[in-house]
């Protein structure tokens, strides 16, 4: 079907797409590059050194990073949980639920949180708190965080579901097979990847996240980006870049789970 | 197809259609309670009047809007005038955002382009790279290009040692920075859409075009730009949106006198300036100026869609 699609290329295409990597990357390598330097400013190298790597962990600064770890780390996981959850209910609905009434509208809704500005939803939510007399703190964080992780869980989760044929489970009810057996033998199997892709990627939208977070916190409540935004108002200093870039690595590392998590083939 | 675009493509079945109800119920009572209820309610704050250092008292007020739009003068009893302070922060942040989307599409199409014409297993590899940065921290992409266009940051220091510049250039805190950075933030989002709907498209086509003795940018602008129009739709709209309620570029690149709408949102609610009502106003006007953008792409990509197929 892609009859010589390379006859069609362009030959200053290739030049621009190599500036658009060297745009995206150049400026998270010279980060990483800088987070190792032996220097107290960040202007000068020094020489290749891991002393704000371990600054981070027993630095002054390092009691405020580890509680902002632990909130990070602990509402991105129960946040990407509980949305991946609601998030494959939902797709089995929409997906396996034939048509009617509310779907576009429900898909709408679903869509929100990627469609409305990031600030919006973040006042949105700040009021709806504030109304209902809510105390800002933890929990308003991670409930914030499960609403608008559902949307990145569903993305991944219903495009698997469509990929997979209804017959598969006609075929074991055929057999006398219960729905509920249809659905935890046949349909959750095959749907595995695109779940475990969408709990990865709710999982780094969250962990990711400060605009919300910054609106819905309380008080003394950190997250790892609230507190590198906090920092980095007061300048850039050499433990944010490396506490930067062991965040940098760690979403790429999921990022390229999910990516090949993905592409893993049930239904042959 | 459109259609089912807009609705997340069709049911491949109506198995669970008793269940689905219980379903759904979830997704309601979560995305009802945490997105649509508080948007409604943001609706009604921006008619509330204002507390003194945030939150509101619980009576109507047209304060919030009137301050946007009417100018009364200092005392409040000045004949009333239009107020274009933030008019033009709004007017600033829309060109700022289209801007960036012009960027990104120079840069990101022909990255899709390129992209889409490799063989079948290159493309992943590129997609693969590409996709990297459209997931990774926001912040600290933004904090990395602080530190590159600082005064004294790799950028200048490279420009001085190839002597295209004396002095260094200040780009953070000017309207450049904030450009810089947006452009930045969201050209992944650009180069992603374009490539879906590239890699769809049936070169077939270009050859015939081309056998038909058509140039080849003429093949690139009177039959691929045409026919991959609804990706180019949706990589304008994933760039132009959070671009225009963007927060982090114009504060860690932009400053103080270099306002976006987002900052004025956010001095309202995390700031010095605790207006409630008047950030749910400044809110709901851009709500509304989003969802007017998204209403007229989405009727052009309806039309693009039944065009091509």
């Amino acid at each position: 079907m892609r009859v010589g699609a390379d006859r069609f290329a362009f030959p200053g295409f290739r030049t621009l797409t190599f500036l658009c990597l060297f745009i995206l990357y150049a400026p998270l390598l010279v980060v990483t590059v800088y987070s190792f330097n032996d220097s107290r400013s960040i202007t000068t190298w020094e020489g290749f050194s891991l002393r704000w790597y371990v600054d981070v962990f027993v630095g002054p600064d390092s009691a405020k990073f580890k509680s902002a770890a632990f909130n990070s780390f602990s509402i991105a996981l129960i946040a990407a949980s509980v949305a991946t959850a609601v998030a494959t209910s939902a797709a089995l609905a929409m997906v396996r639920g034939g048509r009617f009434k509310l779907r576009t509208a429900t898909f709408g809704l679903i869509s929100l949180p990627i469609l409305v500005p990031e600030i919006v939803t973040a006042v949105a939510i700040l009021i709806f708190f504030n109304t209902i007399g809510f105390t800002r703190g933890y929990m308003t964080i991670l409930i914030a965080h499960i609403a608008f992780c559902i949307p990145f869980a569903y993305l991944p989760i219903s495009a698997r579901m469509q990929g997979i044929e209804g017959s598969f489970e006609q075929a074991a009810m055929d057999l006398y097979a219960t729905r509920a057996q249809a659905f935890r033998r046949i349909l959750l199997p095959m749907m595995m990847p695109g779940i475990f892709a969408g709990f990865l990627l709710a999982f780094i939208i969250s962990l990711d996240d400060f605009i919300i977070t910054n609106f819905v916190k309380g008080a003394g409540v950190e997250t790892l980006p609230t507190a590198i935004f906090g920092s980095v108002k007061q300048g850039i200093r050499p433990n944010i870049m490396a506490i930067s870039t062991m965040l940098l690595a760690f979403s790429t590392v999921i990022v390229t789970l999910s990516w090949f998590i993905s592409r893993i083939d049930r239904t042959k | 197809m459109a259609g089912g675009a807009a609705s997340g493509g069709d049911a491949t079945s109506d198995a669970y259609a008793p269940a689905r109800g219980w379903l759904l119920l979830p997704a309601w009572l979560v995305l009802g309670l945490v997105v649509l209820v508080p948007v409604f309610l943001m609706l009604v704050y921006s008619f509330l009047t204002k507390e003194f250092r945030g939150g509101v008292i619980w009576e109507f007020s047209l304060a919030a809007y009137d301050q946007f739009f009417i100018d009364r003068g200092l005392f409040g009893d000045d004949p009333p005038r239009i107020e274009w302070a933030y008019i033009q922060i709004f007017w600033r942040s829309i060109w700022q955002a289209g801007v960036a989307t012009l960027l990104c599409l120079i840069i990101g199409f022909p990255t899709a382009y390129f992209i889409a014409t490799r063989p079948a297993q290159q493309r992943n590899i590129w997609v693969f790279l590409i996709t990297i940065p459209y997931w990774v921290n926001l912040l600290i992409r933004t904090v990395s290009m602080r530190f590159i266009l600082r005064d004294q940051g790799p950028l200048n220091d490279f420009l001085q040692w190839v002597g295209v510049i004396g002095e260094p250039l200040t780009i953070i805190n000017t309207n450049l920075g904030v450009q810089i950075g947006l452009f930045y933030s969201y050209l992944p989002f650009m180069v992603l859409p374009l490539y879906a709907a590239i890699e769809r498209y049936n070169f077939a086509l270009s050859e015939a075009a081309a056998d038909l003795y058509a140039p080849r940018h003429k093949i690139l602008t009177r039959v691929v730009l045409p026919a991959v129009k609804p990706g180019l739709i949706a990589g304008c709209i994933l760039v132009f949106v959070p671009s225009l309620g963007s927060f982090l570029a114009p504060d860690l690149l932009g400053g103080a006198r270099n306002f976006m709408i987002g900052s004025l949102i956010d001095e309202q609610f995390k700031g010095s300036a605790g207006n409630w009502p008047f950030g749910a106003a400044a809110s709901m006007i851009l709500l509304t100026l989003v969802l007017l953008v998204l209403m007229v792409l989405a009727r052009q990509q309806a039309r693009a869609a039944r065009g091509a197929g």
